[in-house]
This record gives C-alpha cells, sequence and structure tokens, in this order.
C-alpha cells in the first residue's frame, strides 16, 4: 500500500519535472572510473565546506551589525554572549580556511593528472572562476568583523586600483564610497559578500559539474573510460547500467555508478575530513594567528596602522609576487597575471598525455619547482619583507612564471611514456 | 495567420531599433548603481576642513588630526631638522618635488608654507598604510639623516619634507593637503587661502 503511494508520487513528479531521470544521470547512472584515489576527494569536500559556509553564514547574519559603529561590538556578542555563537563564528572563519585548504588540493589534483586536458578546458576555467570569486568572497568577509586587520588589510588591497593610470584614485574612491575605508566600505561589502557573491559562486559551482558531467571525470591514469560504441568486446563491458546518455554513445568500461559507490567513499573522505575540521574549530580556532590573526582583535582605527600587516594564508603567494616587484604599477600588473595566467593552462599544455604517471621527467621536475616556488612565495608572502626575503621572493615569483613558459616550450613533443589503452590492463 | 511576405528590411529596422533603445534603457539603469558606490552627501561633509592650533606644539612634535577621515600629520620641525634637509637630496626619488603631491605654494624644497611648520596627509604613497613619525633613531635606516618617517608596512621612507627614499615600495613623495594659515597660530586643514 505504501509502496504503492510513493511510486504514485514519485510518478506524478516524474511527469512534470524530470525527477527520476535526472538522480539517474548524475548519480544513480554516471559512470566514474574505478581507479580515483584520495586526490579526488577534495572535489565533494568543497561543496561540503560550501554548504557550511552558506549554513553558518546565514546564522552569523541574525546578530551580526554591519555598520561601522556596531560591527566589532556585534562579533564580540555573538562570540559571548549568543547561545552558540562562538562555535558558529569559528565554523565560518576555519571554514573559509579549510574551503582554501581543500580547494587548492583539489587544483594541484587537476594539475598532476592533467584534468585540464582537452576536452575537459571549461571545467577548468568554470573552476577557475570560482577560484577568483572564492577570493573576492573571503577579502570582502574579513573586512566585516571590522578589526584592525580587517581594517588595514582593506586598505592595503583596495589600494592596488589606485596602481591603474588616470582613473586608478576615482576609481578606489568609487570602490570604498568614502576619502578612506569606513562604514560605507563596511555595509558594501557586507552585501556583497551576504548576497551577491554568493549567487554568482553558486551558478558557477553549478556551471562546474555540468560541465564536468557532460565530458566525464578524468582519472589518475588520464585515460577514457568511454570507449567507442562497438569497439569494446561485451564481456569487457562495465557490467552496471548507465544512462543512456552515456551508455547509448560510447562503450564505458573500468566505471561504477556514482550512488552509491562513490558517495559511499566520499563519507569516508569526509568522515576524516571532519576530524581534522572539528579539531581545529575547538582547539585551535585562531589556526596560530594564521586564520584569525592577532591585530584584529583590536577594533578598526584608521589613523594607527598595525606594525605588520601580513594578509590571510591563502592569499599570501600572490601577495609575495606583488612585493617582489619593486615598482608599483608593474608589481600590481604581475599580480594580477599571477593569478590570471592559471585559468590559461589548458592551452600552455600542448600534450596530448594527461596523467604526470605517463609524462617525462621534465615535466616532473617543472610541477615539482612550481609547487615549491607556490609554497615558499606563501610563507614569505607572511612574514615581513627584508632584502633576503624579497630576493627569494623574486627568484620564486620567476619560477612560478616560467613554470607555464617552459611547458608551453616542451609539452609540444614532450618524450612521454606508451600510455595503456584500458585502466585496467 | 495571415501569409504576407515578409519585409526583411523592416524586420531587421525594428529588431536594430528596439536593441539600440534596449541597451540605452540599461545603460541608463546602470547609472543609479554605480552612482550609489560614490561618497556619500553625509562622507562629503566629514571632509569638511579641520582647524589646528600650531602654538601648542612643541618643536620636532607631531600631532595628527583627522581630514576626510584620514590621518594628517602637523609635524613642528626643529632648527635641526630643517638644516637637514637639504643634505641628502641626491638619496631621494623626487628631492624638488615634480610630482603634482602638493599644491603651489609647497613645491618647494621644505614642502611647506612656513619652514618650521610641515603638514601632509600621514598615508604611505605605496599602499596606503601610515608611516611611523622617528623623531630619532631614523638614522639607522638611512646613514646621516637623523628623523624621518618609515612605514611598517613594506619599508619606505620618507625625510622630513615627506620626501620619499630611493630603492623602497612607495612610489611618491607624501601628499600634501591644501591648508593655510589664519593667523600665526592656526592652521586650516583642508582649503587653501582664498578657497573657504
Amino acid at each position: 500500500m505504501i509502496k504503492g503511494l510513493v511510486t504514485g508520487v514519485i510518478d506524478w513528479v516524474d511527469a512534470r519535472i524530470p525527477m527520476t531521470d535526472t538522480w539517474n544521470k548524475h548519480l544513480a547512472q554516471y559512470p566514474t572510473p574505478i581507479n580515483f584515489n584520495f586526490w579526488y576527494f577534495f572535489g565533494s569536500l568543497a561543496m561540503l565546506v560550501l554548504v557550511n559556509q552558506i549554513l553558518t553564514g546565514i546564522w552569523l547574519t541574525m546578530n551580526y551589525n554591519p555598520s561601522a559603529e556596531g560591527a566589532f561590538a556585534s562579533i564580540e556578542y555573538i562570540m559571548r554572549d549568543v547561545e552558540y555563537g562562538w562555535l558558529l563564528r569559528y565554523m565560518h572563519s576555519t571554514g573559509a580556511s579549510f574551503f582554501f585548504i581543500v580547494v587548492y588540493l583539489h587544483m594541484f589534483r587537476g594539475l598532476i593528472y592533467g584534468s585540464y586536458q582537452k576536452p575537459r578546458e571549461l571545467i577548468w576555467v568554470f573552476g577557475m572562476l570560482i577560484f577568483l570569486v572564492l577570493m573576492a568572497e573571503a577579502f570582502m568577509g574579513y573586512l566585516l568583523p571590522w578589526g584592525q586587520m580587517s581594517f588595514w588589510g582593506a586598505q592595503v588591497i583596495i589600494s592596488l586600483f589606485g596602481a591603474i593610470p588616470i582613473i586608478g584614485d576615482d576609481l578606489t574612491q568609487w570602490i570604498r564610497g568614502d576619502f578612506v575605508i569606513s562604514g560605507a566600505t563596511l555595509t558594501r561589502f557586507f552585501a556583497l559578500h551576504v548576497v551577491a557573491l554568493p549567487l554568482v559562486l553558486v551558478v558557477l559551482v553549478f556551471l562546474h559539474i555540468v560541465a564536468l558531467h557532460e565530458v566525464g571525470s578524468n582519472n589518475p591514469e588520464g585515460i577514457e573510460i568511454k570507449k567507442k560504441k562497438g569497439s569494446v568486446p561485451e564481456s569487457e563491458l562495465s557490467p552496471f547500467k548507465y544512462h543512456k546518455q552515456f551508455s547509448g554513445k560510447k562503450d564505458i568500461v573500468d566505471a561504477a555508478p556514482f550512488f552509491p559507490y562513490f558517495v559511499v567513499k566520499d563519507v569516508v573522505g569526509v568522515a576524516v575530513f571532519l576530524f581534522l575540521f572539528a579539531g581545529v574549530i575547538f582547539f585551535w580556532p585562531e589556526g596560530g594567528g594564521y586564520f584569525l590573526e592577532p591585530p584584529n582583535f583590536e577594533p578598526a582605527n584608521g589613523l594607527k596602522t598595525p606594525a605588520h600587516i601580513a594578509p590571510v594564508w591563502y592569499y599570501t603567494p600572490f601577495y609575495a609576487i606583488l612585493r617582489a616587484i619593486p615598482d608599483k604599477l608593474i608589481g600590481v600588473i604581475v599580480f594580477g597575471s599571477s593569478v590570471l595566467i592559471l585559468v590559461f593552462l589548458p592551452w600552455f599544455d600542448r600534450c596530448k598525455v594527461r596523467s604526470i604517471r605517463y609524462r617525462s621527467t621534465l615535466h616532473k621536475l617543472n610541477i615539482t619547482q612550481f609547487t615549491i616556488c607556490f609554497i615558499v612565495l606563501g610563507i614569505l608572502g607572511a612574514l615581513p619583507a627584508t632584502p633576503l626575503y624579497t630576493l627569494i621572493s623574486q627568484i620564486c615569483s620567476f619560477g612560478y612564471f616560467a613554470f607555464f613558459a617552459l611547458l608551453f616550450i616542451y609539452s609540444k613533443n614532450e618524450k612521454c611514456k606508451p600510455v595503456p589503452e584500458r585502466i585496467t590492463k | 495567420m495571415s501569409n504576407a511576405p515578409v519585409n526583411t528590411g523592416r524586420r531587421m529596422f525594428l529588431t536594430a531599433t528596439t536593441a539600440v533603445v534596449g541597451a540605452v534603457g540599461a545603460a541608463g539603469v546602470a547609472v543609479p548603481f554605480i552612482k550609489s558606490w560614490n561618497p556619500s552627501a553625509k562622507a562629503k561633509a566629514a571632509g569638511a576642513p579641520v582647524e589646528v592650533d600650531v602654538s601648542k606644539i612643541e618643536p620636532g612634535q607631531l600631532i595628527r588630526v583627522e581630514w576626510q577621515g584620514k590621518p594628517v600629520w602637523v609635524v613642528s620641525r626643529t632648527d635641526a631638522a630643517m638644516k637637514d634637509l637639504a643634505a641628502h637630496d641626491d638619496k631621494l626619488r623626487d628631492p624638488n618635488s615634480e610630482e603634482p603631491q602638493q599644491p603651489d605654494y609647497a613645491t618647494n624644497p621644505a614642502r611647506s608654507i612656513r619652514p618650521d611648520i610641515f603638514v601632509a596627509v600621514g598615508i604611505c604613497t605605496h599602499l596606503g598604510c601610515s608611516p611611523t613619525y622617528l623623531p630619532d633613531g631614523f638614522g639607522e635606516l638611512v646613514e646621516g639623516v637623523k628623523s624621518g618617517f618609515f612605514c611598517p608596512c613594506h619599508g619606505s621612507k620618507f625625510d622630513m619634507a615627506g620626501r620619499v627614499f630611493q630603492n623602497v615600495p612607495a612610489p611618491l613623495n607624501l601628499v600634501i593637503p591644501p591648508y593655510h594659515f589664519k593667523d600665526d597660530n592656526t592652521v586650516l586643514v583642508g582649503v587653501s587661502e582664498g578657497d573657504a
């Protein structure tokens, strides 16, 4: 009786919107490569953190006061007087840092396994747009507590636009809505942080996934699991039922449906992630001054600059590149390029082989030096500038950009190892 | 449904005019959204001129006042500091204040109306931090210059006339705001003489 009722409701809905079809196409009958390893946890984890940010963010707005007079006090109110306010706030602030940890690892996965290569360029481009919006979102969010580092960090970053010739000064004034950072800046950043950018972010995540499901996931071998129709003997086809969108056009091998197989796998990743996340929230919420910086426990004061202004850790690699250039305008241009150049990675790499497993030693070395430069820049960007550190930053900035130049040169005729036909052979 | 022949030319004209009118409309609607980000009337009013009594500043002392929300320094320079100004032109980026960072009446070696009273916006021209005043001890940073301003953010250095030293990130001298002396002891920051 109950079963009949459920089927009836499902049929009723399916006759009106493609509910079951969507479920099958994107989950229950979506072919996923069976050789996913731990690097493939970070996409679903990024979605988990996004949900965490949206939920805790909504709850924080219920007690936050977006005004220059009230913002700092309302954060203290949330931390001390609102029941579990401290937990919601730490989940949000720690979530921001974890979002970037997860996203950086997710990007690194794409880099080593060539997941950005044809035909997945648009997935990478949407992903990079998500990264850009995420940086803007985090930057605007960091102003909201209206602490000293909120204020002066924003002052430094907005001043970057002042380097643009002719319109620079008017542009910075337009962004701030005042002659200096003030309550006007705070309220507009609040509006963008809680309404505008999250909407953009959700749309971009949707497009990222639509683009992914159109062409299918890459995998650590970098080998397609969709073969030409009729080219695979019946006995070697993947034994599961797939949506006709996939199985109708191609022979599917070495795959399993996303639900339940990979959902269960991701649950393991979620469990491990939550251990770490909860550990930081409860025992180390300030992240040693890197997640929440000490000067931010002092209210914003436009007449007094903190002794050392450092951005939050996830911006420091790019910030170190900015500081490495002694000229203001060129520095800003190089800084902007260092972020934008990532968008064009699919066109710098002209190699047909995707995975690092089958690529040349030169490519492995290039990725290694790129990773080292990025991490060193990240460390130096958080430290005060000294002549020695500036020199190291300059060398690492060079290494950062050299990665792309070298890749473009050697990838055309790269000596790669032979790539197997199949993941399992 | 009539089967009249399609007049392509007329259709193109209608499509084009509709698109143009629509685009003009969209541009018009964008104006209030963009303009609303400019400083409001209230913010502009807060940029009103500020009076400073300079008779009570000790030689060598710096006081801060707020104008347009920015820190404005008023420094009473000592005789030694004034004499020092001419001694290190070769270490400066723009010793003669050729860049338009000051009103005409402050385009002189001391970058001020009266050599003993120095008025400047206390915001580093690099990325907007507020430099620290070092009345003595600046010599450790630049040899032979006893006092000056040091920006803790990225290490920019300025002399006692707000002129930037070479080999630091800041590209320009500190900004001198418009100001004038109402009488011997009162500086009005924010307006030039005769402007009011």
